[in-house]
Protein backbone atom coordinates (compact mmCIF):
# COMPACT_ATOMS: atom_id res chain seq x y z
CA UNK A 1 0.00 0.00 0.00
CA UNK A 2 0.90 3.58 -0.89
CA UNK A 3 2.37 5.80 1.86
CA UNK A 4 -0.44 8.58 1.28
CA UNK A 5 -3.36 5.66 0.70
CA UNK A 6 -2.08 5.32 4.33
CA UNK A 7 -2.21 8.13 5.20
CA UNK A 8 -5.55 8.80 3.93
CA UNK A 9 -6.71 6.09 6.02
CA UNK A 10 -5.51 7.17 9.05
CA UNK A 11 -6.81 10.65 8.65
CA UNK A 12 -10.01 9.34 7.36
CA UNK A 13 -10.45 6.90 10.91
CA UNK A 14 -9.58 9.42 12.86
CA UNK A 15 -12.15 11.92 11.59
CA UNK A 16 -14.64 9.40 11.67
CA UNK A 17 -13.81 8.60 15.59
CA UNK A 18 -14.30 12.34 16.30
CA UNK A 19 -17.69 12.95 14.18
CA UNK A 20 -19.34 10.17 16.51
CA UNK A 21 -17.55 11.28 19.66
CA UNK A 22 -20.59 9.84 21.83
CA UNK A 23 -20.72 6.45 19.54
CA UNK A 24 -16.88 6.38 20.12
CA UNK A 25 -16.72 6.86 23.64
CA UNK A 26 -19.53 3.88 24.19
CA UNK A 27 -17.86 1.65 22.06
CA UNK A 28 -14.22 2.43 23.82
CA UNK A 29 -15.95 2.26 27.06
CA UNK A 30 -17.37 -1.04 26.25
CA UNK A 31 -14.39 -2.72 24.98
CA UNK A 32 -12.78 -1.87 27.93
CA UNK A 33 -15.13 -3.31 30.49
CA UNK A 34 -15.48 -6.06 29.06
CA UNK A 35 -11.41 -6.93 29.33
CA UNK A 36 -11.82 -5.32 32.74
CA UNK A 37 -13.47 -7.84 33.59
CA UNK A 38 -11.58 -10.14 31.50
CA UNK A 39 -8.60 -9.29 33.75
CA UNK A 40 -10.61 -9.77 36.46
CA UNK A 41 -10.93 -12.83 35.77
CA UNK A 42 -7.48 -13.62 34.45
CA UNK A 43 -6.44 -12.44 37.92
CA UNK A 44 -8.51 -14.49 39.58
CA UNK A 45 -7.66 -17.85 37.46
CA UNK A 46 -3.94 -17.28 37.46
CA UNK A 47 -3.81 -16.36 41.44
CA UNK A 48 -6.05 -19.93 42.26
CA UNK A 49 -3.54 -21.54 40.23
CA UNK A 50 -0.41 -20.40 41.48
CA UNK A 51 -1.78 -21.36 44.65
CA UNK A 52 -2.67 -24.35 43.34
CA UNK A 53 0.86 -25.10 42.46
CA UNK A 54 2.21 -23.88 45.28
CA UNK A 55 -0.17 -26.47 47.17
CA UNK A 56 1.56 -29.09 44.85
CA UNK A 57 4.76 -28.56 45.84
CA UNK A 58 4.22 -28.34 49.35
CA UNK A 59 2.37 -31.00 49.90
CA UNK A 60 3.50 -33.46 46.97
CA UNK A 61 3.54 -35.98 50.18
CA UNK A 62 1.29 -38.88 51.21
CA UNK A 63 1.69 -39.44 55.14
CA UNK A 64 1.08 -43.11 56.07
CA UNK A 65 0.08 -43.44 59.64
CA UNK A 66 1.47 -47.16 60.91
CA UNK A 67 -0.47 -48.93 63.60
CA UNK A 68 0.81 -49.02 66.92
CA UNK A 69 0.97 -53.07 67.76
CA UNK A 70 3.61 -53.21 64.89
CA UNK A 71 7.00 -55.15 65.36
CA UNK A 72 9.72 -53.71 63.51
CA UNK A 73 9.91 -56.68 60.85
CA UNK A 74 6.36 -55.36 59.91
CA UNK A 75 7.28 -52.47 59.85
CA UNK A 76 9.63 -52.58 57.43
CA UNK A 77 7.91 -55.52 55.37
CA UNK A 78 5.01 -52.44 54.68
CA UNK A 79 8.03 -50.17 53.92
CA UNK A 80 9.29 -52.45 50.94
CA UNK A 81 5.64 -53.03 49.63
CA UNK A 82 5.10 -49.32 49.11
CA UNK A 83 9.01 -48.58 47.72
CA UNK A 84 7.11 -51.34 44.60
CA UNK A 85 4.16 -49.55 44.14
CA UNK A 86 4.22 -47.69 40.82
CA UNK A 87 5.14 -44.07 41.17
CA UNK A 88 6.68 -43.60 44.68
CA UNK A 89 9.96 -41.96 44.07
CA UNK A 90 10.98 -42.17 47.94
CA UNK A 91 9.70 -43.75 51.05
CA UNK A 92 11.22 -42.16 54.51
CA UNK A 93 10.23 -43.49 57.79
CA UNK A 94 8.96 -41.21 60.65
CA UNK A 95 9.46 -42.70 63.65
CA UNK A 96 7.03 -41.76 66.69
CA UNK A 97 9.94 -40.15 69.11
CA UNK A 98 10.77 -38.10 65.94
CA UNK A 99 7.65 -37.30 65.21
CA UNK A 100 7.57 -35.64 68.47
CA UNK A 101 10.98 -34.20 67.73
CA UNK A 102 9.41 -32.23 64.41
CA UNK A 103 6.79 -31.38 66.52
CA UNK A 104 8.45 -30.32 69.09
CA UNK A 105 10.36 -27.62 66.52
CA UNK A 106 7.34 -26.52 64.96
CA UNK A 107 6.44 -25.27 68.56
CA UNK A 108 9.26 -23.32 68.91
CA UNK A 109 10.02 -21.22 72.01
CA UNK A 110 7.06 -23.12 73.55
CA UNK A 111 8.20 -26.98 72.66
CA UNK A 112 9.34 -27.66 76.60
CA UNK A 113 5.82 -27.94 77.38
CA UNK A 114 5.35 -31.00 75.14
CA UNK A 115 8.46 -32.15 77.10
CA UNK A 116 5.88 -33.01 80.11
CA UNK A 117 3.99 -35.76 78.07
CA UNK A 118 3.67 -38.78 79.82
CA UNK A 119 3.36 -40.98 76.63
CA UNK A 120 3.75 -39.78 72.59
CA UNK A 121 1.08 -40.49 71.30
CA UNK A 122 2.07 -39.73 67.77
CA UNK A 123 1.98 -42.49 65.38
CA UNK A 124 5.21 -44.40 63.74
CA UNK A 125 4.63 -42.97 60.05
CA UNK A 126 6.12 -43.15 56.49
CA UNK A 127 6.12 -40.27 54.55
CA UNK A 128 6.21 -41.54 50.70
CA UNK A 129 6.91 -39.26 47.88
CA UNK A 130 5.76 -39.62 43.99
CA UNK A 131 7.30 -38.75 41.06
CA UNK A 132 4.30 -37.10 40.04
CA UNK A 133 1.32 -35.29 42.16
CA UNK A 134 -1.25 -36.58 39.73
CA UNK A 135 -0.30 -40.31 40.63
CA UNK A 136 -1.68 -39.59 44.04
CA UNK A 137 -4.81 -40.97 43.65
CA UNK A 138 -3.54 -44.45 42.23
CA UNK A 139 -1.03 -44.71 44.83
CA UNK A 140 -3.51 -44.23 47.55
CA UNK A 141 -5.25 -46.77 46.38
CA UNK A 142 -2.30 -49.32 45.99
CA UNK A 143 -1.53 -48.25 49.58
CA UNK A 144 -5.23 -48.65 51.11
CA UNK A 145 -5.38 -52.73 51.46
CA UNK A 146 -2.01 -52.77 52.98
CA UNK A 147 -2.07 -54.23 56.45
CA UNK A 148 -0.63 -52.09 59.72
CA UNK A 149 -1.59 -48.88 58.20
CA UNK A 150 -3.51 -46.78 60.47
CA UNK A 151 -4.89 -43.70 58.08
CA UNK A 152 -3.43 -42.53 54.98
CA UNK A 153 -3.21 -38.25 55.04
CA UNK A 154 -2.38 -36.65 51.46
CA UNK A 155 -3.38 -33.20 50.03
CA UNK A 156 -4.40 -34.05 47.01
CA UNK A 157 -7.87 -32.58 48.25
CA UNK A 158 -6.76 -28.78 49.02
CA UNK A 159 -5.33 -28.97 45.32
CA UNK A 160 -8.24 -30.36 43.70
CA UNK A 161 -10.51 -28.10 45.32
CA UNK A 162 -8.26 -24.90 44.22
CA UNK A 163 -8.24 -26.46 40.73
CA UNK A 164 -12.08 -26.64 40.77
CA UNK A 165 -12.53 -22.77 42.05
CA UNK A 166 -10.11 -22.11 39.07
CA UNK A 167 -12.09 -24.03 36.73
CA UNK A 168 -15.41 -22.16 38.35
CA UNK A 169 -14.27 -18.58 37.88
CA UNK A 170 -12.89 -19.08 34.07
CA UNK A 171 -16.08 -21.07 32.67
CA UNK A 172 -18.56 -18.05 34.66
CA UNK A 173 -15.87 -15.82 33.35
CA UNK A 174 -15.54 -16.80 29.69
CA UNK A 175 -19.07 -16.78 29.05
CA UNK A 176 -19.52 -12.97 30.41
CA UNK A 177 -17.20 -11.88 28.62
CA UNK A 178 -18.11 -14.35 25.78
CA UNK A 179 -21.60 -11.75 26.12
CA UNK A 180 -19.88 -8.65 26.60
CA UNK A 181 -17.67 -9.43 23.72
CA UNK A 182 -20.93 -9.87 21.24
CA UNK A 183 -21.91 -6.54 23.02
CA UNK A 184 -18.81 -4.67 22.23
CA UNK A 185 -19.02 -6.04 18.96
CA UNK A 186 -22.62 -5.02 18.54
CA UNK A 187 -21.84 -1.39 19.91
CA UNK A 188 -18.63 -0.94 17.25
CA UNK A 189 -20.87 -2.23 14.27
CA UNK A 190 -23.06 0.32 15.52
CA UNK A 191 -20.29 3.18 15.54
CA UNK A 192 -19.11 2.34 12.40
CA UNK A 193 -22.67 2.36 10.65
CA UNK A 194 -23.23 6.29 11.56
CA UNK A 195 -19.59 6.77 10.13
CA UNK A 196 -20.99 5.02 7.10
CA UNK A 197 -23.80 7.30 7.06
CA UNK A 198 -22.66 10.57 7.22
CA UNK A 199 -20.10 9.75 4.20
CA UNK A 200 -22.55 8.12 2.02
CA UNK A 201 -22.38 10.63 -0.30
CA UNK A 202 -18.58 10.58 -0.51
CA UNK A 203 -18.72 6.77 -0.76
CA UNK A 204 -21.29 7.19 -3.63
CA UNK A 205 -18.55 9.36 -5.87
CA UNK A 206 -15.97 6.98 -4.88
CA UNK A 207 -17.10 4.15 -6.38
CA UNK A 208 -18.02 6.00 -9.35
CA UNK A 209 -14.95 7.30 -9.97
CA UNK A 210 -13.26 3.92 -9.59
CA UNK A 211 -12.18 3.36 -5.90
CA UNK A 212 -11.15 -0.09 -4.81
CA UNK A 213 -13.34 -1.59 -2.27
CA UNK A 214 -10.57 -2.42 -0.18
CA UNK A 215 -9.74 1.24 -0.66
CA UNK A 216 -12.99 2.42 0.64
CA UNK A 217 -13.64 0.18 3.37
CA UNK A 218 -10.12 0.50 5.34
CA UNK A 219 -10.99 3.90 6.59
CA UNK A 220 -13.83 1.97 8.55
CA UNK A 221 -11.85 -1.01 9.14
CA UNK A 222 -9.39 1.27 11.06
CA UNK A 223 -11.80 3.27 12.77
CA UNK A 224 -12.91 0.23 14.51
CA UNK A 225 -9.01 -1.29 15.19
CA UNK A 226 -8.52 2.57 16.49
CA UNK A 227 -12.08 2.12 19.00
CA UNK A 228 -10.61 -1.54 19.77
CA UNK A 229 -7.28 -0.39 20.41
CA UNK A 230 -8.45 2.59 22.64
CA UNK A 231 -10.55 0.23 24.31
CA UNK A 232 -7.55 -2.48 25.27
CA UNK A 233 -5.25 0.83 26.47
CA UNK A 234 -7.46 1.72 28.67
CA UNK A 235 -8.37 -1.49 30.06
CA UNK A 236 -4.59 -2.14 30.65
CA UNK A 237 -4.08 0.51 32.30
CA UNK A 238 -6.95 0.52 34.60
CA UNK A 239 -6.18 -3.70 35.14
CA UNK A 240 -2.29 -2.75 35.98
CA UNK A 241 -3.17 0.23 38.00
CA UNK A 242 -6.31 -1.73 40.10
CA UNK A 243 -3.78 -4.77 40.25
CA UNK A 244 -1.17 -3.20 41.58
CA UNK A 245 -3.08 -1.21 44.09
CA UNK A 246 -4.78 -4.80 45.45
CA UNK A 247 -1.13 -6.25 45.37
CA UNK A 248 0.29 -3.46 47.29
CA UNK A 249 -3.14 -3.51 50.09
CA UNK A 250 -2.72 -7.54 49.99
CA UNK A 251 0.96 -7.86 50.74
CA UNK A 252 2.40 -5.18 52.51
CA UNK A 253 -0.91 -4.46 54.97
CA UNK A 254 -2.22 -7.10 55.83
CA UNK A 255 -0.68 -10.72 55.00
CA UNK A 256 3.12 -10.16 54.33
CA UNK A 257 3.27 -13.78 54.14
CA UNK A 258 1.00 -14.22 51.49
CA UNK A 259 3.00 -12.47 48.82
CA UNK A 260 4.97 -15.58 47.49
CA UNK A 261 1.05 -16.99 46.74
CA UNK A 262 0.21 -13.76 44.75
CA UNK A 263 1.37 -13.75 41.09
CA UNK A 264 3.79 -10.49 40.85
CA UNK A 265 2.00 -7.14 39.35
CA UNK A 266 4.68 -7.55 36.22
CA UNK A 267 4.21 -11.34 35.73
CA UNK A 268 0.36 -10.64 35.59
CA UNK A 269 0.58 -7.55 32.66
CA UNK A 270 3.39 -9.88 30.60
CA UNK A 271 0.40 -12.28 30.83
CA UNK A 272 -2.14 -10.64 29.56
CA UNK A 273 -0.78 -7.31 27.42
CA UNK A 274 -0.98 -9.18 24.48
CA UNK A 275 -4.28 -11.08 25.05
CA UNK A 276 -5.78 -7.46 25.73
CA UNK A 277 -4.40 -5.71 23.00
CA UNK A 278 -5.48 -8.62 20.17
CA UNK A 279 -8.59 -9.24 21.62
CA UNK A 280 -9.03 -5.04 21.64
CA UNK A 281 -8.34 -5.13 17.84
CA UNK A 282 -9.63 -8.25 17.37
CA UNK A 283 -13.48 -7.04 18.70
CA UNK A 284 -12.95 -3.48 16.93
CA UNK A 285 -12.48 -5.31 13.43
CA UNK A 286 -14.87 -7.63 13.45
CA UNK A 287 -17.48 -4.74 14.53
CA UNK A 288 -16.43 -2.71 11.27
CA UNK A 289 -16.06 -5.86 9.39
CA UNK A 290 -19.96 -6.59 10.35
CA UNK A 291 -21.14 -3.01 9.68
CA UNK A 292 -19.45 -2.95 6.60
CA UNK A 293 -20.83 -6.18 5.61
CA UNK A 294 -24.56 -5.21 6.00
CA UNK A 295 -24.14 -1.36 5.19
CA UNK A 296 -21.54 -1.03 2.85
CA UNK A 297 -22.60 -2.78 -1.16
CA UNK A 298 -19.35 -2.55 -3.10
CA UNK B 1 -16.40 1.42 -28.43
CA UNK B 2 -19.44 0.19 -26.43
CA UNK B 3 -22.04 -2.40 -27.66
CA UNK B 4 -25.04 -3.70 -26.23
CA UNK B 5 -26.17 -7.16 -27.37
CA UNK B 6 -29.95 -7.92 -26.58
CA UNK B 7 -30.13 -6.28 -23.54
CA UNK B 8 -33.22 -6.35 -21.20
CA UNK B 9 -33.78 -5.22 -17.94
CA UNK B 10 -36.61 -6.28 -15.91
CA UNK B 11 -36.75 -4.97 -12.20
CA UNK B 12 -37.54 -6.89 -9.62
CA UNK B 13 -41.02 -6.10 -9.52
CA UNK B 14 -41.02 -7.09 -12.98
CA UNK B 15 -40.68 -3.27 -14.55
CA UNK B 16 -39.26 -3.97 -17.49
CA UNK B 17 -36.96 -1.35 -18.07
CA UNK B 18 -35.27 -2.38 -21.18
CA UNK B 19 -36.14 -4.66 -24.04
CA UNK B 20 -34.15 -6.38 -26.20
CA UNK B 21 -31.38 -3.23 -26.60
CA UNK B 22 -28.81 -3.62 -29.60
CA UNK B 23 -26.67 -0.10 -29.80
CA UNK B 24 -22.91 0.30 -31.02
CA UNK B 25 -21.20 3.64 -29.97
CA UNK B 26 -18.41 4.24 -31.94
CA UNK B 27 -15.09 5.51 -30.37
CA UNK B 28 -15.20 9.28 -30.12
CA UNK B 29 -18.94 9.29 -30.77
CA UNK B 30 -21.30 12.32 -29.10
CA UNK B 31 -24.68 10.60 -28.72
CA UNK B 32 -27.76 11.91 -26.90
CA UNK B 33 -30.28 9.32 -25.34
CA UNK B 34 -33.36 10.80 -25.35
CA UNK B 35 -37.12 9.80 -24.56
CA UNK B 36 -39.71 10.26 -21.77
CA UNK B 37 -39.65 9.92 -18.19
CA UNK B 38 -39.35 6.06 -17.29
CA UNK B 39 -38.03 5.35 -20.84
CA UNK B 40 -34.98 3.56 -19.54
CA UNK B 41 -32.34 6.35 -20.07
CA UNK B 42 -30.95 6.06 -16.32
CA UNK B 43 -31.13 2.02 -16.68
CA UNK B 44 -28.66 1.95 -19.31
CA UNK B 45 -26.40 4.40 -17.70
CA UNK B 46 -26.24 2.53 -14.51
CA UNK B 47 -25.43 -0.85 -16.91
CA UNK B 48 -22.70 0.42 -18.91
CA UNK B 49 -21.22 2.09 -15.26
CA UNK B 50 -21.88 -2.13 -14.05
CA UNK B 51 -24.33 -0.33 -11.26
CA UNK B 52 -26.91 -3.00 -12.23
CA UNK B 53 -26.42 -6.34 -13.67
CA UNK B 54 -28.69 -6.66 -17.70
CA UNK B 55 -31.05 -9.74 -16.91
CA UNK B 56 -30.01 -10.86 -20.76
CA UNK B 57 -27.52 -9.92 -23.12
CA UNK B 58 -24.05 -8.36 -23.08
CA UNK B 59 -21.76 -5.13 -22.70
CA UNK B 60 -19.04 -5.24 -24.51
CA UNK B 61 -16.81 -2.24 -24.11
CA UNK B 62 -13.51 -1.76 -25.92
CA UNK B 63 -14.08 -5.88 -26.63
CA UNK B 64 -14.28 -6.60 -22.51
CA UNK B 65 -17.81 -8.03 -21.71
CA UNK B 66 -18.50 -5.88 -19.16
CA UNK B 67 -21.22 -8.44 -17.71
CA UNK B 68 -18.79 -11.18 -17.51
CA UNK B 69 -16.32 -8.50 -15.56
CA UNK B 70 -14.86 -10.13 -11.57
CA UNK B 71 -16.10 -7.60 -8.60
CA UNK B 72 -12.39 -6.89 -8.47
CA UNK B 73 -12.13 -5.53 -11.84
CA UNK B 74 -15.04 -3.18 -11.53
CA UNK B 75 -13.11 -0.27 -9.75
CA UNK B 76 -11.24 -0.54 -12.82
CA UNK B 77 -13.68 -0.26 -15.33
CA UNK B 78 -15.35 2.96 -14.18
CA UNK B 79 -11.93 4.42 -13.70
CA UNK B 80 -12.13 4.42 -17.85
CA UNK B 81 -16.41 6.45 -17.59
CA UNK B 82 -16.50 8.84 -16.01
CA UNK B 83 -20.00 10.07 -14.87
CA UNK B 84 -21.99 13.64 -14.83
CA UNK B 85 -25.51 13.66 -12.45
CA UNK B 86 -28.01 16.07 -12.46
CA UNK B 87 -27.22 16.84 -9.11
CA UNK B 88 -23.76 17.57 -9.16
CA UNK B 89 -22.90 15.56 -6.53
CA UNK B 90 -19.96 17.74 -4.97
CA UNK B 91 -18.67 17.31 -1.60
CA UNK B 92 -20.31 20.10 0.43
CA UNK B 93 -17.06 20.49 3.09
CA UNK B 94 -14.56 20.36 0.05
CA UNK B 95 -13.46 23.60 -2.02
CA UNK B 96 -13.71 22.94 -5.94
CA UNK B 97 -10.33 22.28 -5.77
CA UNK B 98 -10.61 19.48 -3.60
CA UNK B 99 -13.40 18.02 -5.08
CA UNK B 100 -11.55 17.32 -8.13
CA UNK B 101 -8.17 16.24 -6.60
CA UNK B 102 -10.51 13.82 -4.57
CA UNK B 103 -11.63 12.27 -7.52
CA UNK B 104 -7.52 11.49 -8.08
CA UNK B 105 -6.84 10.43 -4.51
CA UNK B 106 -9.14 7.99 -4.21
CA UNK B 107 -7.60 5.80 -7.19
CA UNK B 108 -4.06 6.56 -5.50
CA UNK B 109 -2.51 9.04 -7.92
CA UNK B 110 0.78 10.87 -6.66
CA UNK B 111 0.19 14.19 -4.91
CA UNK B 112 2.49 15.65 -8.30
CA UNK B 113 0.13 14.30 -10.68
CA UNK B 114 -2.85 15.43 -8.89
CA UNK B 115 -0.98 18.91 -8.67
CA UNK B 116 -0.65 19.27 -12.53
CA UNK B 117 -3.77 17.52 -13.42
CA UNK B 118 -6.39 19.29 -11.41
CA UNK B 119 -5.31 23.11 -12.54
CA UNK B 120 -5.36 21.87 -16.22
CA UNK B 121 -8.93 20.39 -16.17
CA UNK B 122 -10.54 23.51 -14.49
CA UNK B 123 -9.02 25.39 -17.47
CA UNK B 124 -10.89 23.50 -19.71
CA UNK B 125 -14.10 23.99 -18.00
CA UNK B 126 -13.52 27.74 -17.04
CA UNK B 127 -12.94 27.49 -13.43
CA UNK B 128 -9.65 28.39 -12.95
CA UNK B 129 -10.43 31.33 -11.12
CA UNK B 130 -13.18 29.32 -8.62
CA UNK B 131 -10.88 26.57 -7.95
CA UNK B 132 -10.71 27.85 -3.84
CA UNK B 133 -14.64 28.08 -3.98
CA UNK B 134 -17.06 25.81 -2.05
CA UNK B 135 -19.72 24.29 -3.82
CA UNK B 136 -22.20 26.92 -1.76
CA UNK B 137 -20.32 29.85 -3.11
CA UNK B 138 -20.70 28.47 -6.70
CA UNK B 139 -23.77 29.16 -9.24
CA UNK B 140 -25.61 26.30 -10.65
CA UNK B 141 -23.35 26.22 -14.15
CA UNK B 142 -20.37 26.50 -12.06
CA UNK B 143 -21.26 23.46 -9.65
CA UNK B 144 -22.29 21.15 -13.15
CA UNK B 145 -18.89 22.43 -14.62
CA UNK B 146 -17.22 20.80 -11.50
CA UNK B 147 -18.43 18.06 -11.20
CA UNK B 148 -17.78 17.78 -14.76
CA UNK B 149 -14.25 18.18 -14.17
CA UNK B 150 -14.33 15.55 -11.73
CA UNK B 151 -15.78 13.33 -14.14
CA UNK B 152 -12.68 13.93 -16.61
CA UNK B 153 -9.74 14.83 -14.18
CA UNK B 154 -8.69 10.65 -14.36
CA UNK B 155 -9.04 11.07 -18.14
CA UNK B 156 -11.61 8.73 -19.39
CA UNK B 157 -12.22 7.40 -22.46
CA UNK B 158 -15.95 7.74 -21.79
CA UNK B 159 -18.10 10.29 -20.55
CA UNK B 160 -21.59 9.51 -19.86
CA UNK B 161 -23.69 13.01 -18.43
CA UNK B 162 -27.13 12.01 -17.50
CA UNK B 163 -29.12 15.07 -17.32
CA UNK B 164 -26.83 17.27 -16.53
CA UNK B 165 -28.54 20.40 -17.47
CA UNK B 166 -31.58 19.11 -16.19
CA UNK B 167 -31.13 21.48 -12.92
CA UNK B 168 -29.95 24.41 -14.84
CA UNK B 169 -31.36 27.96 -16.93
CA UNK B 170 -31.07 27.14 -20.63
CA UNK B 171 -28.30 29.85 -20.87
CA UNK B 172 -26.51 28.03 -18.34
CA UNK B 173 -27.09 24.87 -20.01
CA UNK B 174 -25.47 26.01 -23.37
CA UNK B 175 -22.42 26.89 -21.51
CA UNK B 176 -22.33 23.07 -20.08
CA UNK B 177 -22.84 21.64 -23.80
CA UNK B 178 -19.67 23.51 -25.26
CA UNK B 179 -17.76 22.07 -22.39
CA UNK B 180 -18.70 18.47 -22.90
CA UNK B 181 -18.30 19.39 -27.06
CA UNK B 182 -15.03 20.24 -26.23
CA UNK B 183 -13.95 17.32 -24.07
CA UNK B 184 -15.56 14.71 -27.17
CA UNK B 185 -13.32 16.98 -29.91
CA UNK B 186 -10.69 16.23 -27.43
CA UNK B 187 -11.20 12.98 -28.13
CA UNK B 188 -13.60 11.40 -25.51
CA UNK B 189 -16.76 9.28 -25.97
CA UNK B 190 -19.62 11.35 -24.41
CA UNK B 191 -22.90 9.75 -23.88
CA UNK B 192 -25.84 12.23 -22.83
CA UNK B 193 -29.02 11.49 -20.97
CA UNK B 194 -31.26 14.57 -21.55
CA UNK B 195 -35.10 15.68 -21.68
CA UNK B 196 -33.51 18.97 -23.58
CA UNK B 197 -35.37 19.37 -26.82
CA UNK B 198 -33.89 22.34 -28.15
CA UNK B 199 -30.34 21.50 -27.25
CA UNK B 200 -30.83 17.94 -29.01
CA UNK B 201 -32.31 19.90 -32.08
CA UNK B 202 -29.40 22.29 -32.39
CA UNK B 203 -26.44 20.09 -31.33
CA UNK B 204 -26.86 17.68 -34.56
CA UNK B 205 -24.99 14.83 -33.38
CA UNK B 206 -26.63 11.23 -33.23
CA UNK B 207 -29.88 10.36 -31.51
CA UNK B 208 -31.03 7.24 -29.78
CA UNK B 209 -34.38 7.67 -28.54
CA UNK B 210 -35.82 5.33 -26.13
CA UNK B 211 -39.41 4.75 -25.08
CA UNK B 212 -40.73 1.91 -22.75
CA UNK B 213 -37.51 0.82 -22.63
CA UNK B 214 -37.09 -0.09 -26.47
CA UNK B 215 -35.02 2.18 -29.02
CA UNK B 216 -37.63 3.62 -31.38
CA UNK B 217 -35.23 5.61 -33.18
CA UNK B 218 -31.27 6.14 -33.69
CA UNK B 219 -30.56 8.80 -36.30
CA UNK B 220 -26.92 10.33 -37.41
CA UNK B 221 -28.02 14.53 -36.70
CA UNK B 222 -31.04 13.56 -35.65
CA UNK B 223 -33.38 15.73 -33.83
CA UNK B 224 -35.46 15.11 -30.62
CA UNK B 225 -38.43 14.37 -32.15
CA UNK B 226 -39.91 13.58 -35.95
CA UNK B 227 -40.97 16.87 -37.33
CA UNK B 228 -44.84 16.87 -37.50
N1 LIG C 1 -34.17 0.33 -8.85
C1 LIG C 1 -35.33 0.20 -9.52
N2 LIG C 1 -36.23 -0.71 -9.11
C2 LIG C 1 -37.38 -0.89 -9.79
N3 LIG C 1 -37.72 -0.19 -10.85
C3 LIG C 1 -36.86 0.75 -11.31
C4 LIG C 1 -35.63 0.99 -10.67
N4 LIG C 1 -34.97 1.96 -11.31
C5 LIG C 1 -35.79 2.32 -12.34
N5 LIG C 1 -36.91 1.60 -12.34
C6 LIG C 1 -38.00 1.67 -13.32
O1 LIG C 1 -37.44 1.42 -14.60
C7 LIG C 1 -38.01 2.27 -15.56
C8 LIG C 1 -36.95 3.08 -16.27
O2 LIG C 1 -36.34 3.96 -15.34
P1 LIG C 1 -35.16 4.94 -15.71
O3 LIG C 1 -34.71 5.58 -14.45
O4 LIG C 1 -34.17 4.21 -16.49
O5 LIG C 1 -35.89 6.01 -16.62
P2 LIG C 1 -35.33 7.36 -17.24
O6 LIG C 1 -35.47 7.23 -18.69
O7 LIG C 1 -33.98 7.65 -16.71
O8 LIG C 1 -36.38 8.40 -16.66
P3 LIG C 1 -36.13 9.94 -16.27
O9 LIG C 1 -36.13 10.70 -17.55
O10 LIG C 1 -37.33 10.28 -15.45
O11 LIG C 1 -34.87 10.02 -15.51
C9 LIG C 1 -39.01 3.15 -14.81
O12 LIG C 1 -40.29 2.56 -14.99
C10 LIG C 1 -38.59 3.04 -13.38
O13 LIG C 1 -39.70 3.15 -12.52
MG1 LIG D 1 -33.17 9.19 -15.49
Amino acid sequence: MKVRTVNYIFRQGLTGLWRNRTMSIASIGTVAATLIILGLVITLVLNISNLADLAQMQFDEIQVYLKDDLFIAEIDNIGKEIRMIEGVSDVIYESKEEALEKFKESWGEEGYLLDGLEKNTLPNSYIVQMDNLELADSIVKDLEPLKGIDEIKYYKEIVDELLKAAKFVRTIGLIIILILILVAIFIISNTIKLTLSSRRQEIGIMKNVGATNWFIRWPFLFEGVLLGLIGSIVSIMVVYYGYQYAFNAITSRFYLMLSTYIVSVDEMMKKTVYIFAVLGVGVGALGSIFSLRRHLKV
Amino acid sequence: MIELHNVTKTYLKGVQALVNINLKIEREEFIFLVGPSGAGKTTCVKLILKEEEPTEGSIFIDGQDVTRLSRRKVPYHRRNIGVVFQDFRLLPNKTVYENIAFAMQIIEATSKDIRRRVPMVLGMVGLSDKAASYPYQLSGGEKQRTSIARAIVNNPSILIADEPTGNLDPETAWEIMKVLKQINRRGTTVIMATHARNIVDTMQQRVVALEKGRIVRDEQRGAYEYEG
